[in-house]
């Protein structure tokens, strides 16, 4: 049954996929490498961009790859006022810091959860005719799905975006110098809470970007983001916590483990390879593969 | 100071004995079958948000994975009783040693992690589990296991006519996790504890054993919620992996603690009391679940306590003197 071809395959779409996951987790190791927050909402984040997506195409027949940058740039919008009304006030709790953190966020999780159910209905939905829907491309014998083929070149696109905005420009250098040293740029007149409200936008808007691929293949529906979710905490502490490269990294290691147990175990258990290699990888090394501190 | 942390426990004592008598008189009072089942939740999970305040609390490990003991206690108990008949208080006991047993084993890798890692691995270890159950052809896989109903009798631990034996077990349950926390306060392990969640690098050099204090802490904290596993499986009488080893049972056991006061004696009691019987009342008013309003009720409720009351509910009731004694 294991042919060359079907390894090859395998390995393939695992590799496209695991791009997909990067593209999804960065967000998350974005916001917390500039402020040591773990945002526990990011898989609804995940799932209103791909409701988003979806509503877009219902109403006014906008094909998802078309209306993604309105995608991500209505998530961006929507990760700056939950940093604004939320999580800043968070920030300032003066006892069980960690605490009050991670619980505003998984509150505002069940909340948005609570919302999708009730506005849209627990019903799966899908993009029925998209540009890219459904079809497959073959290179050297290797067939790959389309959607996850553009959705992994928008992956390393944004990545490669993400790496010259952050060293080539003002902001980009004021996000990083508030990273290491929050007090000391506040001296050079930064304001902290923009830099942080950037970040938060920044973060979503990648998120989204990744939402409104996943919306061409994947159902959509209120609790899709709780096992993206997953995976993305995975992803982010595989690469190390707040290493958005290591979040790259991270997320491909996950896209070929999930291939390759899928080979050797039942289709069910293809998840149990992923959480098996976040342990293994941060029982030899507790910071992760990329960390630093 | 001593005298004063004296007093206070002696009337944490007596509060809680006054509690538990009133709790054991409503079943006299309230007849109604749909009030009782959500008393007996509330119970219930006071009593578990109790067990894991025990790790997460006053230890410090925050724990997103107990669903797991909680699993492993309800299926140690059914598989047990349904394969070899053994009967539901022997595989009680045996959840809990075999949940305790694990929670010590993972204890051997897990708690050389800290923060986001450690966390994460315990949401990871509980899905690892949870898909482990649904491919287990031998413990019913995804089907589950259906408790054959041999009629009521306190041997078996099943009652079909009335849900009043379960409210006895529950708030039996709830008074012995809250006994337990109680007198681990004022242990060496209790002192060990704080010491470890403050700073475990300058406990260890002050010369406790970190280590042992945390597996400590996991052992007592996995066997307690082990045992309300059992109980649980015995009074919905059928189980399958979702409905035992779910996330939402890892959450619905921080949340009570969390909200009513994370690492204090009456935080997880007091969360429960208001955060359970909320939920059901939702649950039952808007139409089962599915709507999501109570979802958002939910929701909402956690994100104003979490940023208003930072300490918990329980922050309500001390009154603001900066002795330090009260800490």
């Amino acid at each position: 049954m294991l042919t060359v071809e079907t390894i090859v395959q395998s390995l393939a779409s695992g590799l496209l996929m695991g791009l997909l996951y990067g593209l999804i987790a960065v967000g998350l190791a974005l916001i917390f490498g500039l402020m040591d927050v773990t945002n526990f909402a990011h898989g609804e984040f995940l799932m209103i961009a791909m409701y988003l997506s979806f509503f877009l195409f219902a109403f006014f027949a906008i094909d998802p790859l078309l209306s993604a940058p309105l995608v991500a740039a209505a998530l961006f919008v929507f990760g700056a006022v939950v940093y604004l009304l939320l999580v800043r006030f968070a920030m300032r709790a003066k006892a069980n810091a960690g605490m009050v953190q991670i619980f505003t966020t998984f509150g505002l999780a069940i909340v948005m959860r609570g919302l999708a159910q009730y506005f849209f209905t627990p019903d799966y939905r899908s993009i029925p005719q998209s540009w890219l829907g459904g079809k497959t491309v073959s290179i050297g014998g290797i067939f790959l799905p389309e959607p996850q083929l553009v959705g992994a070149l928008v992956s390393i696109a944004a990545f490669a975006g993400l790496y010259l905005f952050i060293h080539r420009t003002d902001f980009g250098r004021a996000l990083e110098a508030t990273r290491e040293d929050p007090g000391a740029v506040a001296l050079v007149g930064i304001d902290k809470n923009r830099v942080f409200a950037f970040g938060w936008g920044l973060g979503a808007a990648l998120v989204g970007l990744a939402g409104a691929i996943m919306a061409v293949f994947f159902y959509i529906y209120p609790d899709v983001g709780a096992s993206f979710a997953l995976i993305a905490y995975v992803t982010v502490a595989l690469g190390g916590f707040g290493s958005v490269f290591g979040a790259f990294a991270g997320g491909i290691i996950v896209g070929l483990v999930e291939a390759v147990t899928a080979l050797v175990l039942p289709p069910s258990l293809k998840s149990v390879g992923i959480y098996a290699v976040y342990l293994l990888v941060v029982f030899i090394r507790p910071r992760g593969l990329f960390g630093s501190m | 100071m001593d005298k004063n942390f004296a007093a206070r426990r002696r009337r944490d004592l007596i509060i809680a004995a006054v509690l538990a008598a009133i709790a054991a008189l409503t079943p006299l009072f309230v007849k109604d079958v749909v009030v009782q089942n959500v008393l007996i939740l509330t119970l219930m999970y006071a009593g578990l948000s109790q067990s894991w305040n025990i790790l997460s609390g006053y230890c410090g490990q925050i724990s997103l994975g107990h669903a797991l003991y909680f699993g492993l206690g309800a299926y140690t108990t059914e598989l047990l009783f349904t394969k070899f008949g053994v009967l539901p208080w022997f595989g009680m006991l045996a959840g809990g040693t075999v949940s305790a047993l694990i929670a010590m084993g993972l204890g051997y890798p897990f708690f050389r992690l800290r923060g986001h890692y450690f966390v994460i691995a315990t949401i990871v270890i509980a899905e690892i589990g949870l898909l482990l159950f649904h491919n287990w052809e031998w413990a019913g896989a995804a089907m589950g296991i259906t408790i054959p109903i041999r009629g009521d009798s306190w041997l078996k631990f099943q009652f079909a006519r009335s849900k009043v034996p379960y409210f006895y077990f529950a708030l039996v349950l709830c008074c012995i996790a809250w006994l337990v926390t109680w007198w681990l306060e004022d242990s060496k392990w209790g002192f060990w504890w704080r010491a470890v969640k403050d700073n475990p690098d300058a406990a260890e050099s002050l010369g406790v054993d970190v280590f042992n204090s945390k597996m400590g802490a996991a052992a007592v904290s996995a066997f307690l919620v082990a045992v309300g596993g059992s109980f649980y499986a015995q009074f919905v009488s059928y189980i399958d992996p979702e409905s035992v080893m779910g996330f939402q049972f890892s959450l619905l056991m921080a949340l009570p603690a969390v909200l009513g006061g994370i690492g204090t004696l009456w935080g997880p009691v007091l969360g429960a009391a208001i955060l359970i019987p909320l939920t059901e009342i939702t649950r039952f008013k808007f139409g089962g679940s599915g709507s999501g309003v109570d979802l958002i009720i939910y929701g909402t409720l956690i994100v104003l306590i979490s940023l208003a009351l930072p300490r918990g509910l329980v922050s309500l009731f001390s009154r603001p003197k900066k002795t330090g004694a009260t800490r």
